[in-house]
């Protein structure tokens, strides 16, 4: 909710005073409006004034982070759809250990989870959390799972266990690690005073919308913010229309129950049904999902998503300006040269691969533009394009003077050749999908 | 506390486009399959009707794919070089509900076959099942407006979904889709613009709306999935707003654009952090499918059999089962 000039005004002390460095409290009832100033500079400022304007002043959707150093941070998000801006914070990705599963499995699944990263397009992908899950008789299992986690991986825990006194010896074992508690059935006072005590954030569950407002209302009472959402429903197709109705009223009517982040954990009659509900949620709002089994390929898979669905849309995905070998090139192979944007080295290096030629595919730094933007905006000109080749000593790594540039910028050719003594310009074809047929009629070393 | 649904309604609402003809209409397909119709956001039923489902085809060809990965082939090595009788697979074992006849062996650089040989490919496939076909070309002009003529000639009256026309070359064959009475897809490149302007130019022929589907290119996941998914998104907000001319159903292609990519090819033992090629490829083109789901597609045309399984379920979880509380 945003306030006018003249409703702050009304809350301040009206006195003039000048101690804010404004003459007067009507002049900086307007600064705060336009968020040109703070309220903190007001010495006299009450306290109605402080809470009702850190309300209005706080973002739509609260930033909820869990984990210790590299702790994850959900929430802030501003939009309904990542083309009006952009998804700001990504989905974290949890892998469940369930302490049924027994110690060693779950040390094993501790370790493979920590130790994967994939590197993609100059990112390194990998999950955010551990949920732990007590299902075993014995309570101090899930102490021991907690305890095995905390010392062989630093990603943020999420505490899962109906019993509150292994949740809290968990809970003391992660002291400065901002872990987040699960609550499987709704709210009580007893995980309320845990919560506070170890400064811990809360997963709360609900069935209908009444409910979860009415618990994350009793939350916020009680002193806690740290609030993350869970509107249970087995169908996900109702999900997804919980998930969409829930981020829109947070942003567009400011409700505050409401104005967290979102949980889930996947469910599915298999893998593949998990995979499916776990990509729905990272489209659709989803800030927190659970995958009950660590698998490599599902995890690639939602990690690629993820980037995908929460790159900004005014920047493109880039990958690193250099010489990409495609295939096996020797010294003798082809050399293709285009621009850094992504998409564009994605298409070019594939279609060279389809052709089944090996080749020297030189990536040069156009900030992430396509070909023609890039030659528009000056990026993609002979004499950058000449200067980056020899940066880069291309002349040392190949025996073969011929240079194929895109299509789509012939024009350039008799520049780069001017800039590149010695060298031959070939003007490859405007398509990428025409690079197999082109390969194979034109002469290309 | 009492909360109250926020809901927004919508002053348009999707084309709703019929594909295939039974004996009644002058075709040979047991059923007719309708598409589109909605007046609100994927999944929203909240706010909003989604008059027909989303659905699911599966893709034969007249020549063997170039980059047809070796999962793949497992399930269709008896019959890939048999397309009615994959289509009978696709349709009888793994529920496809259309199905798509890529031919891509017309290309003079991919096999040039002739006309006859793709209508003889595309007859095959009518008599071997009987729900509604596409048909699916390729970008050569001179040689796809021949190859279509002729297949719009011999289905005339099946109302085929011939796929697709674009900007440079859509005359010839929207005037064979007029002729012999078939629906069409207008493809565009990524580009809200100018998937506006064919669809004009497409009604400027007098092509009727409700024969008119979109396939705003389809670039799978880490292929430039994320520009697909926001275009699809943009078009379907702008179409439900009341734009007539971008109002028409989706088509995309998870299976032709995933089993094209090197997460589907590459073996674990070249890539350990991708884990299991067959279920890298299952997942991919699921996950796929599922987000352009979400960007509100209509139609998607799939490779995989375990994909298909797995996103036609979770269109009935959602479509049939999640239609509000």
């Amino acid at each position: 909710m945003t306030l006018s000039g003249l409703d702050i005004f009304k809350l301040l002390p009206k006195t003039n005073c000048g101690d804010c460095g404004v003459p007067t409290c009507m002049a900086f009832a307007m600064k705060l409006a336009q968020k040109k100033a703070e309220l903190s500079a007001c010495p006299h400022a009450s306290e109605e004034a402080k809470a009702t304007l850190g309300a209005a002043s706080e973002p739509p959707i609260r930033l909820v982070k869990i984990g210790g150093a590299n702790a994850l941070e959900v929430g802030n998000e501003t939009v309904m759809f990542r083309h009006e801006k952009t998804f700001v914070h990504p989905t974290g990705i949890a892998v469940e250990l369930r302490t049924s599963d027994g110690q060693a499995k779950n040390l094993e699944k501790i370790r493979d989870v920590e130790n994967l990263t994939v590197e993609r397009v100059g990112e390194a992908l990998h999950s955010d959390l551990f949920f732990i899950t007590q299902d075993s008789d014995n309570p101090e299992d899930f102490v021991h799972t907690v305890e095995a986690t905390k010392q062989n991986s630093r990603k943020g825990i999420i505490l899962n266990c109906g019993d509150n006194k292994a949740l809290e010896k968990g809970l003391q074992l992660l002291k400065d690690d901002r872990p987040a508690i699960f609550l499987k059935s709704r709210l009580s006072e007893e995980v309320i005073e845990l919560a506070k005590a170890h400064e811990a954030s809360l997963i709360l569950t609900a069935q209908s919308f009444e409910d979860l407002g009415a618990q994350s209302n009793a939350a916020k009472e009680a002193g806690i913010n740290n609030l993350i959402l869970n509107l249970n429903s087995e169908n996900l197709g109702y999900q997804m229309q919980n998930n969409a109705i829930l981020r829109r009223s947070a942003l567009k009517q400011s409700f505050k129950s409401f104005g967290h982040p979102l949980f889930s954990y996947t469910k599915g009659e298999n893998s593949h049904g998990i995979l499916a509900h776990a990509s729905m949620q990272i489209c659709k709002y989803g800030s927190i999902i659970v995958l009950p089994e660590y698998d490599k390929a599902m995890l690639y898979t939602l990690f690629t998503l993820r980037q995908n669905i929460y790159t900004d849309p005014q920047k493109p995905i880039q990958v690193e300006p250099k010489i990409y070998p495609i295939g096996e090139p020797t010294p003798e192979s082809p050399v293709f040269v285009t621009t850094n944007f992504s998409l564009t080295y994605f298409m070019v290096s594939g279609e060279i691969e389809n052709s089944g030629i090996s080749a020297h595919l030189v990536i040069t730094d156009c900030e992430g533009q396509s070909v023609l933007t890039a030659w528009a905006a000056g990026k993609f000109v002979g004499e950058k394009i000449a200067k980056f080749i020899k940066d880069i000593k291309l002349e040392e790594q190949v025996k073969t003077r011929k240079i194929v540039i895109p299509g789509l910028v012939s024009q350039i050719s008799g520049d780069l050749e001017e800039n590149l003594p010695g060298w031959e310009v070939i003007v490859g074809c405007q398509e990428a999908s025409d690079i197999p047929s082109f390969v194979k009629n034109v002469q290309l070393t | 506390m009492t909360f109250e649904i926020p809901k927004e309604t919508n002053a348009g609402q999707v084309v709703e486009v019929k594909l295939g003809a039974t004996s009644e209409q002058g075709g040979t397909r047991s059923h007719i399959i309708t598409i589109g119709g909605s007046n609100t956001l994927p999944f929203h039923f909240f706010e909003g009707r989604h008059s027909n489902h989303p659905i699911v085809a599966m893709e034969v060809f007249d020549k063997l794919p170039a980059k047809y990965p070796e999962p793949l082939l497992e399930y269709y090595r008896d019959v890939i070089d048999s397309p009615g009788d994959m289509a009978k697979m696709c349709v009888d074992e793994y529920g496809a509900e259309m199905i798509s006849v890529r031919l891509e062996g017309t290309h003079p650089e991919k096999g040039n076959k002739s006309a006859e040989e793709a209508t003889d490919v595309v007859k095959q496939v009518l008599e071997s099942v009987r729900v509604p076909l596409i048909i699916t070309g390729h970008s050569h002009f001179e040689k796809i407006n021949e190859v279509m003529k002729k297949v719009c000639e011999v289905t005339a009256g099946e109302n085929c979904l011939i796929n697709y026309v674009e900007t440079d070359n859509y005359k010839t064959i929207t005037a064979a889709c007029i002729a012999y009475n078939h629906t069409v897809v207008a493809q565009t490149p990524i580009d809200v613009n100018l998937a506006k302007q064919l669809n004009i130019l497409l009604t400027d022929m007098n092509f009727p709306r409700e024969k008119i589907m979109m396939d705003p290119l389809t670039g799978t996941l880490g292929y430039g999935l994320e520009y697909t998914y926001s275009i699809m998104e943009r078009i379907r907000i702008d179409g439900l707003a009341g734009d007539q001319m971008l109002a028409f159903p989706m088509l995309v292609n998870p299976g032709y654009e995933t089993f094209g990519v090197k997460e589907a090819r590459a073996l674990e033992q070249d890539y350990p952090g991708w884990g299991n090629l067959e279920e890298r490829g299952i997942y991919w083109e699921t996950a796929t499918a599922m987000s352009l789901l979400a960007a509100g597609a209509e139609l998607l045309i799939m490779y995989h059999p375990k994909a298909v399984e797995t996103v036609k379920k979770k269109i009935v979880e959602i479509y049939e089962l999640g239609q509000g509380e």
